[in-house]
């Protein structure tokens, strides 16, 4: 299946990934590759085979809704790159 | 006790001998091991030097009660957090990273009288690769041939207990981060069954097949460490509520009578002739000590490697969606981009130049798989055929004990060989990922060298949750042969 370039600025786009002009290149002729060899599992049958999400038997698990210790707001906003008051600072959304 | 300096290549269980005794202290182990690392480490950099010295010096915690591990030295892969300490994933956008808290593993660790060493472990970044050449540190060469590399993702974990500038290592496990790199530095490094430990404070990679495990110089250490952490965590609802055992007592020199399998998938085209022999002679060893062995198939092997790379990928693009710019890490303001929208340039900025290569092209992979469209021709199927592999392994152990094989087709590759070709680095792997697809444990063992001297390692495999299985034939494989004593040569 063939990826191009335009289809790799896509998704890239989708990823939130910036991507330079070489990397565009060079990714679509990687992924191309890596395509052609996951469609392998095309060959299999796989009708009425239940798909596995998860190796564990169990279902969700619950506790009790009691609130516990957990991080301070300052342990939170710790590593923030930038921060204001009580808040993570993020560019202006709306102009 | 005479030549202290020489502690760093004793076994955990030998020193905890020693201090029970009372003829050394914990300060001694940790002086020697940072005389190991300040000797030797600048040619092997199995740990990494930040920029930010206080991460750079090994330390301890407070060591409370006479615990398993008491005073016994632990090192760390740079994604398992610890509180205070930078915690970097070997990643340019987690540059800087001090977790506000432990993960499960380290409190545990801990609480067992084990001192955390403040150097963290090289790895591929985010755990993505099988070589560790992936690390924005630069990659860690194999104490064997420093020509090659350490196998990956835990490179640095491997290469440091192989080298004796660490007792025991914690790594990670998706799809061989530990067994893999354990067998190309000739070490022990073991996966425990999906569910057997918390993850809690492990960066996420592909959460359904993520596990932590010890990597050791012997089968012992592996026994003692996975008994201090593993067990039910209420930070973790993958973690199961099932009773630890006391693995130790599995470590009987017995094997008369295990049924194990040998499937013959894993010897066909693409194994290097050399592993081939050494495994099968080792086969055979255990077969002498008693074990009755058959030829068995695993007839879906051939398709695990295309379902790892749809579903870890899958996975990883969705877990290594939090690095934005935001919350922690690199930030990259962008002017031009897309116009009148700065905060997705910034995430945009922030995510192309924090990630490398490897990196970039698996969330790429990832989301392309998961997006409109191709959703059910890729990750859904891949699911499906996911199922069927772990439906061979059920079947298998319906009238088998273990199975075993190779950990590796090939033996620690040339540094630099794989890099342009990530096809080729992916297939790395081949023998180890289906344990992961199964969620099985699986134990990578020394099991002897080829004619270059570099170490080969055997996988023994067991059902869900019997990791004693493991524990009991690569602990008889391991007394009655001498690959496990022998160290690398280091200039």
């Amino acid at each position: 299946m063939a990826i191009d370039k335009n289809t790799v600025k896509y998704v890239a786009h989708l990823a939130r990934i910036k991507l330079n002009e070489d990397e565009l290149d060079l990714l679509s002729s990687q992924l191309e590759s890596i395509i052609d060899f996951i469609d392998k599992l095309k060959e299999l049958d796989i009708s009425g085979v239940q798909p596995t999400s998860s190796v564990l038997a169990v279902g969700n698990v619950f506790r009790e809704d009691k609130p516990r210790a957990s991080l301070t707001a300052e342990e939170s906003l710790s590593n923030a790159p930038e921060k204001k008051d009580n808040f993570f600072g993020v560019p202006k959304v709306i102009e | 006790m005479k030549e202290k300096s020489k502690l760093n290549q004793f076994t955990a269980h030998d020193l905890s001998g020693l201090i029970k005794d009372k003829k050394i202290e914990s300060a001694d182990i940790l002086s020697s091991i940072e005389g190991r690392i300040k000797d030797i480490d600048p040619g092997i950099k199995a740990y990494v030097r930040r920029e930010d010295s206080s991460s750079n010096t090994p330390q301890s915690e407070p060591a409370l009660k006479n615990g398993i591990l008491q005073g016994i030295p632990v090192s760390l892969k740079d994604n398992i957090c610890t509180k205070g300490n930078n915690t970097e994933c070997c990643s340019m956008i987690l540059k800087g990273f001090k977790p506000p808290y432990n993960a499960t593993v380290v409190k545990r660790l801990i609480d067992a009288g084990a001192r955390i060493l403040g150097l963290k472990c090289n790895m591929d970044e985010f755990a993505f690769g099988s070589s560790t050449e992936n690390s924005s540190f630069g990659p860690t060469c194999n104490p064997w041939d420093r020509q090659r590399v350490v196998g990956g993702s835990s490179g640095g974990c491997a290469a440091a207990v192989a080298a004796d500038e660490a007792v025991i290592a914690l790594g990670s496990d998706t799809g061989g981060s530990i067994r893999q790199p354990a067998s190309f530095c000739g070490v022990v490094g073991l996966k425990p069954t999906y569910g057997r430990v918390s993850r809690f404070g492990l960066i996420a990679f592909a959460s359904s097949l993520d596990q932590i495990g010890p990597i050791t110089k012997d089968v012992r250490d592996a026994a003692v460490a996975l008994k201090v952490i593993a067990g039910l965590d209420a930070l973790d609802s993958t973690s199961l509520n099932l009773p630890v055992p006391d693995y130790t007592k599995s470590l009987g020199n017995d094997i008369k009578g295990i049924r194990i399998g040998i499937p013959r998938e894993y010897f066909v085209e693409g194994i290097d002739e050399e592993v081939k022999k050494v495994v099968l002679t080792a086969v055979d060893k255990l077969r002498d000590l008693g074990a009755r062995v058959s030829q068995i198939s695993l007839p879906h092997t051939e398709y695990a490697v295309p379902v790892y790379y749809i579903i870890a990928t899958a996975e990883a693009s969705s877990n290594l969606a939090r690095f934005d710019g935001v919350q922690y890490g690199l930030r990259v303001e962008d002017k031009e981009g897309i116009p009148g929208n700065r905060l997705i340039n910034m995430y945009k900025a922030t995510r192309g130049q924090g990630f490398g290569q490897e990196a970039k092209r698996r969330i790429i992979l990832g989301t392309y798989v998961l997006s409109y469209g191709y959703y059910e021709a890729y990750y859904l199927r891949a699911q499906k055929v996911r199922t069927l592999i772990k439906q061979d392994f059920d079947r298998a152990f319906d009238s088998l004990d273990c199975i075993i094989t190779p950990t590796s087709p090939t033996v620690a590759f040339k540094l630099g060989e794989r890099v342009k070709d990530p096809l080729k680095m992916y297939l790395s792997d081949i023998y180890t990922i289906s344990a992961n697809l199964a969620g099985i444990p699986a134990i990578s063992i020394p099991c002897g060298f080829s004619k270059e001297n570099l170490p080969v390692g055997m996988q023994i495999l067991a059902k869900s949750f019997n990791e004693e299985m493991l524990f009991r034939v690569a602990y008889t494989y391991e007394q009655n042969t001498d690959w496990h004593l022998r160290k690398p040569m280091i200039g």
